[in-house]
């Protein structure tokens, strides 16, 4: 039976991990390669590098970090951030992730989507919808969360799934940093508008908040802080979520 | 041990791949030259990424003649594992034709890709290892040596004919259970 994922999501700003403080400073937290491969160990069942390095100066030392990833990190590796057309995508590919996320550059031009599966194919291709409520509905956000598109987050999952998007990484803007669980109503409104899995995150506060993104239909929960800050363990999420009848790779 | 040789036709990135059988001691070569593949002890197939150009960047390279006049053993990985048979309903394409078989889309699963972890069971000792992929191998019995069920359905996911073998997860990244795979098909 196919396992539902549990992802450790990392910050990596050029070729290093990183923790956002207060949302200004950020705090160098050592090697994303050495971080990856102890979450690998832990039992992730996949990685996602979130790039938050402003500009491209950076681009190359992110290159050579997923290439020591590539050599080291026996689970699957998903690199976003930052891509904006495919020749990025392709570098980032042949460095060794196994999939690349795309968001604000899907939003502002859909096409780039089936562009990215059309070559690569649609198995590496995650578009990843930043989404906040507004009145009873899902509106997506563009550049990290900070310019509203308009767009209805559901309408445009569906519409990213059938352009050729092979996976959906759906991150609550309204839940994203409040540790209070994730927007489980959102999780579920985007699995019933695709047949594509959905990665649920953000919120995640503790083991059960994941589960339950999981029980709404979520092949996969992404969480950060609650891995990194070292409250709950990989091994602890996926007793809680096999607690729930669900199947979890032990 | 004998050097295992990765087929490069410029499907993608190897370096997954190439580490992994290096993590267990395997010396690796990549090339993209016939000769090279007439001459392997043996040989690796990958591949990401649709079969139709996967198909026709080996054959531009003259490595599909080179890896069906091989004798060596041979494992074909994801794509390259559905490329062994004989043809692909991805693009309506002839493939390499060295097992009796064909690649169906997989249209009857709840999601689509088949992604993540799931079982493999058969000959081997019970696995749970690494899928990305939203076509399957539909084929006889006879060369199958592994299943994995996709939502109530069983399918092909390792194929073992004299000295081929394919398997349709990733073993690079099926963490311990992907390398006790790679172990014993270097062991065989």
């Amino acid at each position: 039976m196919l396992r539902r994922r549990v992802i450790p999501c990392l910050d990596v700003r050029g070729g290093r991990l990183v923790k956002g403080i207060n949302f200004e400073s950020l705090r160098d937290c050592g090697d994303p390669v050495d971080a990856a491969q102890r979450y690998a160990e832990a039992g992730a069942d996949e990685i996602v590098w979130l790039n938050i390095s402003a500009g491209d100066e950076r681009w190359p030392e992110l290159l050579a970090a997923v290439e020591r990833a590539a050599e080291r990190v026996d689970v699957p590796l998903c690199v976003g951030g930052g891509i904006t057309g495919p020749e990025q995508a392709r570098e980032l590919l042949l460095a060794g992730a196994d999939k690349i996320s795309v968001n604000t550059a899907a939003l502002d031009r859909p096409e780039l989507v089936s562009e990215l599966a059309g070559r690569f194919g649609t198995q590496c291709v995650v578009v990843a919808i930043d989404a906040a409520r507004s009145n009873g509905s899902w509106k997506a956000y563009a550049s990290a969360g900070h310019r509203p598109t308009g767009r209805d987050a559901i309408a445009w999952a569906r519409d990213a799934a059938e352009r050729g998007a092979g996976e959906l990484l759906v991150t609550s803007i309204d839940s994203d940093g409040t540790r209070a669980g994730y927007d489980v109503g959102l999780v579920a409104a985007v699995c019933g508008a695709v047949t594509v899995p959905v990665i649920a995150s953000g919120g995640a506060g503790g083991p059960s908040d994941l589960a339950a993104a999981l029980e709404a239909g979520a092949s996969a929960a992404l969480a950060a802080s609650i891995f990194h800050d070292g409250i709950h363990s990989i091994a602890e999420v996926k007793r809680e979520v096999a607690a729930c009848g669900l199947p979890v790779r032990i | 041990m004998t050097e295992v040789t990765l087929i490069d036709y410029g499907a993608g990135n190897l370096r997954s791949l190439r580490a992994a059988f290096e993590r267990i001691g395997a010396p690796v070569r990549v090339t993209g030259d016939p000769a090279d593949v007439a001459a392997a002890k043996r040989l690796v197939l990958p591949g990401v990424g649709a079969a139709g150009p996967a198909m026709r960047a080996l054959r531009e390279r003259g490595l599909d003649t080179a890896i069906r006049g091989s004798r060596a053993p041979l494992l074909g990985v994801c794509l390259g594992m559905q490329l062994l048979f004989e043809r692909s309903d991805e693009g309506g394409i002839e493939c390499l034709g060295l097992l009796p078989g064909s690649v169906r889309p997989i249209d009857w699963a709840r999601r689509v890709p088949h992604m993540g972890w799931n079982d493999v069971i058969g000959d081997g000792e019970p696995a749970v290892c690494y899928f990305a992929h939203s076509y399957a191998v539909a084929c006889d019995d006879d060369v199958v040596a592994g299943r994995t069920p996709i939502d109530g359905t069983d399918v092909p996911t390792v194929v073992r004919s004299g000295r081929l073998e394919g398997v349709q997860f990733h073993p690079e990244k099926s963490a311990g259970d992907g390398r006790r795979m790679l172990e014993r098909w270097l062991a065989a």
